[in-house]
C-alpha cells in the first residue's frame, strides 16, 4: 500500500513505545495536505462569539462571515445578538479603494439598530492585505457611540487558531478593568474557556453555587460585556482546557494579581479535581467549603456510578480514537474512556504543544498513535490500522468515521449534548454507548461483505 | 432590482462565497480534488459547510498561505501543495480556484501552472494530471458565479477540438442535488440519449457505504466525457440567470459550433415541459411512456390538491435560478409568490421571474436581488406569507420567528436529514415538492386547529 503519511509530516506523528518521545508541532499546515485546521480568525471567533450582547462584525468578504454564522451551540440565557452573522461584505471597489468607509458606516448602522453593549470588529485576510486602519475606525465609532468598539487582529493567514485565541484575549483584556467591582463577594471566580455549548456552563455554575462560590464573569459562554468589564474583581480564574483563554488569565494575573488554575470539566476525576481545587483555594476564607464540596461530589457520584456501570458492560474492551482541537480535552477523554472500560489507541489535536503531547504519551498505553495537525488520509489509515470502534472528533471528522463503518461522538463546538460535569459524563457515556452498540456496524461492508456489491464496471445485467 | 433600503452592512447573508461554488463543481469531475489557492481557513470552513449538508467526506486542499507568502506571493506554496496533493491522492485532476487573498495579492495562477507543468513533470514521472483553474475572488460574486466559472473552466480547458462527432448530449445542469442528477441521468437513459452531465457529484457527494475509505470517491463526470464535448450533437444548459460570459454551453457553441439549448432549471410543469420537449426533439421520438405518466401523475396531484394551496402566499429565496424555478412551479399550482429574493446579483432575476409568472393574473411578486436575510425578513413581515420555500438558513429568523412552515430545498440544508436526496427536478421532482408543500400546509392547519381532524 502507498504510504499515506507525507514525508514532511513524519515528525508530527509519534507511536508510543516504538521510539523515545519526540513530536514536532505548532507548525504551519503543510500546503496541499487538507489540514483539519481553520485560521486565526476562526480562533478569535470561537472565543469571543458567545458574548451574547456584543456586536460581532466580520470585516471582510462574505464567506468568512457566512461560514461562521451560528455554527457553535453556544447558548445564551438572555440576548442572542451573537447568533446573527454580520459582515461588511467587501466588494471589488472596497478592495481597490479601501474598506474603511464601509466599515465605519456598517458599524454605525448596526450599533444604531441593535444597541449592543460593545462591538468586536474582526479583520480577515483581505483586510490585512488592503491595509485598512481598523483601530482608527473603531476609535472613531467608540467616541461617537459611547460603547467599547474593539478591533480583533485576526487576519487568517497570520498563523493558526492559537494566534486567534491570543487576539481574542487581547481584545477582551481591553474590557477587563472598566467595570465596578464593589459588590463582588470574596468567594468568587471567573469561568474562562467554557463556551456554554448545549448549556454546559449552567451545569458548572450550579456546582459552584452549591459550594457557595459566586461567578463574576463567564468568559465567554453565556457571556455579557458588563461582566467581562468587572472580571478583575474576582478572586480566582478557572481556565478550562485547550488554553483558548489562557492568555487572558495570564494578563489578568500580571495586571491585577488574580491567580488562575487550570481545570477540565470533562470526566469524573477532572470534574471532581476542578471543584476540589476551587474549594482548596477558598478554604482559608470559608473553612466549611471543603465539606460542602465533598458532599456535592459524593451526591453526584452516587447517582452517576451505577448508571455508568450499566453502560460499561457493553463497552468493555472497545477501542477509541480521539482527534480534537485542543490537547487538554484529550486528557480528560482518555480518562473518561477508561471509566467505560475502553482503550484509546489514537489521540491527536489540531493545536497541541510539545508538553501536551509529552503528557499524552505518558498517560496512554503502548502503541498508541499520537498525532499533531493531521488530515483525512492519515486519520482513515490510523482508524483502519487500529480497527477502532469509535472516533471522537468534530463534524469534519464524522464522515471519515462513518465511511469506515466506525461509531462517532461529536466533541466539538457544534455538539448539541452537554458533555461537561457529572451529568455530561453520563451523556457522554450514553452517546458512546448508542453509537458503539448500534446494529448497523454488523452490516457495513468493512465488517461484513455485501451480498449485493457496488460494481462500477457493470451497469446492467448481462443476461 | 435594487436593494429595498441602501443598507451598508450585511446580516445573515443569503449567499456563499465564490470558491465554494467552484469547489462543488470540481467535485463533480471524476477523480478531481478541489484545491483552493489561499490561506488555510477558507478551505476548512467550506469543507465544514459542505459536509454538514451532504454528510460525506469533502476534501478541499489548500495552498495554506502564511504571512510571508501573502507578502511575497503564493507561488512556492501553490507548487508544493500541488505536488503534495497529486502525490498523495494520485489525483488524475486538480481543480484550482483562487480566493480573495490570492486574487488581491495578484498571483498569476495560469503562469504558475504553466511553470509547474514544465518544472515538475519529471518529479511526477511524466504523469501530469489535468490541472483546471478558475479565478474566483469572492468579492466578485456569489457561490453561483464560482460554480459556473468552474464548469466553464473545465469545458474550456479540457475540451479536445479533435473529437469526432458522436451525437451525445452535453448537459450543464447547474447546482442541483445528487438525487436530481441521478434522476436526469435516468430520464436521458429512458430517451436513449447518451449524456455527458457536468458536474456529476451524485456519487462523489452521496456515495455508498464501502469496504474501504476512498481518498478520492468514485463517480464524477469522466474526464474523457468532458474532453469529447465538442463532438456532441447539442448542449443543454439550465439556468435563466447565467450570463453569456459565464456559460459553459456558450464556449462549445462559439468555438465548436455545438448547438446550445438554454433552459430554465426544470422545476415544475412548464420548465420540465421545456426540457422534455427539447429531449423529444433531440431524440427524434416522443417521450417514453414512463415520463409521460409521471407528468400525468403530477397534473393529477395538482388537481387533487389545488384547494389546499389555493391563494396561499409564499416567500421564496435562494440561488437565483433555483428561486426562478420554484416561483414558476408555485405560480402553476395556485400559490401566490409574494417575494422572490436572492443574495445573487446577476442582474437577470427580475426578467426571469417575469417570464415565468407573466401568464398568471394578479400582481407579480416583489423581486429582490443582492439581499441578505435581514432584508428578506423585513420585507416578508409586511407580506404575511403562509409558506416559506428556500434553504435552511431562513429557519430561525423567518420561518420559526413568524411561525410559518418552511419547505427546505436547495443548498444548504443544515438542519434536516437526507438533504442530498431532495428531488427538485422534472415531473417527479415537482411531484415530490408538491407533496411536501401540501403536507406542510395541512400540518400547519392541523396543528393550529383545536379539533384534531383525522381526515383532511
Ligand atoms: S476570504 Fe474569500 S474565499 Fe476565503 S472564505 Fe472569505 S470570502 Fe471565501
Ligand atoms: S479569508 Fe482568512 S480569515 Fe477568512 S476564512 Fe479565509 S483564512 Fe480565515
Amino acid at each position: 500500500m502507498e504510504p499515506v503519511i507525507f514525508e514532511e509530516r513524519k515528525t508530527q506523528i509519534h507511536r508510543k513505545g516504538a521510539e523515545p518521545f519526540s513530536i514536532s508541532c505548532n507548525k504551519s499546515s503543510l500546503a496541499g495536505a487538507v489540514s483539519q485546521r481553520a485560521c486565526v480568525f476562526c480562533g478569535s471567533r470561537v472565543v469571543l462569539y458567545p458574548i451574547a450582547d456584543a456586536l460581532h462584525l466580520v470585516h471582510g468578504p462574505i464567506g468568512c462571515a457566512v461560514y461562521t454564522w451560528d455554527i457553535r451551540g453556544a447558548l445564551s440565557s438572555g440576548p442572542e445578538l451573537h447568533r446573527l452573522s454580520f459582515s461588511t461584505d467587501l466588494r471589488e471597489k472596497d478592495v481597490i479603494f479601501g474598506g474603511e468607509k464601509k466599515l465605519y458606516q456598517a458599524l454605525v448602522e448596526l450599533i444604531d439598530r441593535h444597541q449592543p453593549n460593545a462591538a468586536f470588529v474582526y479583520s480577515t485576510c483581505i483586510v490585512g492585505i488592503i491595509g485598512d486602519d481598523l483601530k482608527a475606525v473603531c476609535k472613531k465609532v467608540e467616541a461617537e457611540k459611547g460603547i467599547p468598539v474593539i478591533p480583533v487582529q485576526s487576519e487568517g493567514f497570520k498563523g493558526n487558531k492559537r494566534e486567534g485565541y491570543l487576539a481574542a484575549c487581547e481584545a477582551m483584556f481591553q474590557l477587563v478593568g472598566t467595570g465596578d467591582t464593589s459588590t463582588i463577594s470574596p468567594l468568587s471566580v471567573n469561568i474562562l474557556g467554557d463556551f456554554n455549548l448545549a448549556g454546559e456552563i449552567w451545569i458548572i455554575q450550579d456546582y459552584l453555587k452549591r459550594m457557595g462560590v459566586d461567578v463574576v464573569a463567564n468568559i465567554t459562554g453565556d457571556g455579557r460585556v458588563a461582566d467581562v468589564r468587572r472580571a478583575h474583581g474576582a478572586a480566582l480564574n478557572l481556565v478550562q482546557c485547550s488554553g483558548a483563554t489562557m492568555d487572558l488569565a495570564k494578563m489578568m494575573q500580571e495586571k491585577y494579581g488574580i491567580p488562575f488554575i487550570r481545570v477540565s470539566y470533562f470526566g469524573i476525576e477532572d470534574m471532581s479535581d476542578a471543584l476540589y481545587d476551587v474549594a482548596k483555594f477558598f478554604q482559608d476564607k470559608d473553612p466549611e467549603i471543603m465539606a460542602r464540596t465533598q458532599e456535592l461530589v459524593r451526591e453526584e457520584l452516587t447517582a452517576l456510578y451505577p448508571k455508568l456501570q450499566e453502560l460499561r458492560k457493553d463497552l468493555e474492551g472497545k477501542k477509541a480514537a480521539i482527534y480534537v482541537g485542543g490537547a487538554f480535552k484529550a486528557f480528560s477523554l482518555i480518562k473518561s474512556f477508561r471509566h467505560l472500560g475502553m482503550n484509546v489507541v489514537m489521540v491527536g489535536s489540531q493545536t497541541g504543544t510539545e508538553e501536551d503531547y509529552q503528557e499524552l504519551a505518558e498517560i496512554t498505553d503502548e502503541g498508541t498513535i499520537i498525532v499533531d495537525d493531521t488530515n483525512p488520509l492519515e486519520l482513515s489509515a490510523f482508524i483502519k490500522e487500529k480497527d477502532v470502534d469509535i472516533f471522537v472528533g468534530g463534524v469534519k471528522e464524522r464522515p471519515i468515521a462513518f465511511k469506515l463503518g466506525v461509531g462517532f461522538c461529536d466533541h466539538n463546538h457544534e455538539r448539541k449534548e452537554a458533555l461537561e460535569g457529572f451529568l455530561g459524563m453520563y451523556n457522554f457515556a450514553k452517546e458512546v454507548h448508542a453509537t458503539v452498540t448500534s446494529p448497523v456496524w454488523n452490516f457495513t461492508p468493512r465488517r461484513r461483505k455485501s451480498p449485493i456489491a457496488v460494481n462500477h464496471a457493470q451497469e446492467a445485467c448481462l443476461s | 432590482m435594487k436593494k429595498a433600503e441602501p443598507f451598508v452592512s450585511t446580516t445573515n447573508a443569503c449567499k456563499m462565497c465564490t470558491p465554494l461554488g467552484a469547489a462543488m463543481a470540481f467535485k463533480g469531475l471524476e477523480g478531481c480534488v478541489p484545491f483552493l489557492h489561499g490561506s488555510q481557513g477558507c478551505a476548512t470552513y467550506m469543507r465544514r459547510y459542505i459536509i454538514s449538508h451532504f454528510r460525506e467526506p469533502m476534501d478541499i486542499a489548500s495552498s495554506s498561505l502564511g504571512e510571508k507568502d501573502a507578502v511575497y506571493g503564493g507561488k512556492a506554496n501553490l507548487m508544493q501543495g500541488l505536488l503534495n496533493v497529486i502525490g498523495k491522492y494520485k489525483a488524475p485532476a486538480v481543480g484550482i480556484a483562487t480566493t480573495c487573498l490570492t486574487e488581491t495579492i495578484g498571483d498569476d495562477v495560469p503562469t504558475i501552472l504553466h511553470e509547474f507543468k514544465k518544472e515538475c513533470l519529471a518529479e511526477l514521472n511524466g504523469d501530469m494530471p489535468a490541472l483546471i483553474h478558475c479565478s474566483t475572488p469572492s468579492y466578485g460574486g456569489s457561490h453561483m458565479e464560482g460554480f459556473h466559472a468552474a464548469v466553464r473552466a473545465m469545458v474550456a480547458q479540457l475540451a479536445d477540438p479533435a473529437t469526432e462527432k458522436h451525437g451525445g448530449i452535453n448537459l450543464f445542469s447547474g447546482f442541483i442535488s445528487p438525487e436530481d442528477i441521478r434522476h436526469l441521468q435516468d430520464v436521458f437513459a429512458h430517451f436513449g440519449l447518451p449524456v455527458a452531465l457536468l458536474p456529476d457529484y451524485s456519487e462523489t457527494l452521496d456515495g455508498p457505504a464501502l469496504e474501504d475509505y476512498q481518498n478520492i470517491p468514485g463517480g464524477g463526470t469522466p474526464l474523457d466525457a468532458v474532453r469529447a464535448m465538442p463532438g456532441a450533437g447539442a448542449s443543454i444548459e439550465f439556468g435563466r440567470t447565467i450570463k453569456p460570459e459565464r456559460s459553459a454551453g456558450a464556449v462549445l457553441r462559439d468555438k465548436y459550433g455545438v448547438p446550445l439549448y438554454s433552459l430554465g432549471l426544470p422545476i415544475g410543469l412548464r420548465e420540465s415541459d421545456a426540457l422534455f420537449t427539447t429531449l423529444e426533439t433531440l431524440a427524434g421520438c416522443a417521450a417514453p411512456r414512463r415520463c409521460a405518466l409521471e407528468r400525468g401523475r403530477l397534473l393529477d396531484a395538482m388537481v387533487d390538491g389545488h384547494k389546499y394551496v389555493a391563494g396561499k402566499k409564499a416567500v421564496i429565496y435562494g440561488e437565483e435560478d433555483m428561486a426562478v424555478g420554484l416561483t414558476s412551479f408555485l405560480s402553476e399550482i395556485g400559490v401566490k409568490p409574494v417575494l422572490v429574493a436572492s443574495g445573487g446579483e446577476s442582474g437577470l432575476l427580475s426578467e426571469a421571474v417575469a417570464a415565468v409568472t407573466g401568464e398568471f393574473p394578479g400582481d407579480p411578486p416583489l423581486v429582490r436581488d443582492g439581499v441578505d436575510f435581514y432584508q428578506i425578513v423585513a420585507e416578508a413581515e409586511a407580506l404575511e406569507p403562509d409558506l416559506v420555500v428556500g434553504n435552511s438558513k431562513g429557519y430561525r429568523e423567518l420561518a420559526r420567528a413568524h411561525d410559518i412552515p418552511l419547505i427546505r430545498v436547495g443548498f444548504p440544508i443544515h438542519d434536516r436529514f437526507g438533504s442530498q436526496r431532495v428531488l427538485h427536478l422534472g415531473y417527479r421532482g415537482a411531484l415530490n415538492l408538491y407533496d411536501l408543500i401540501v403536507n406542510a400546509l395541512i400540518e400547519k392547519k392541523q396543528d393550529d386547529s383545536p379539533v384534531g381532524y383525522g381526515y383532511i
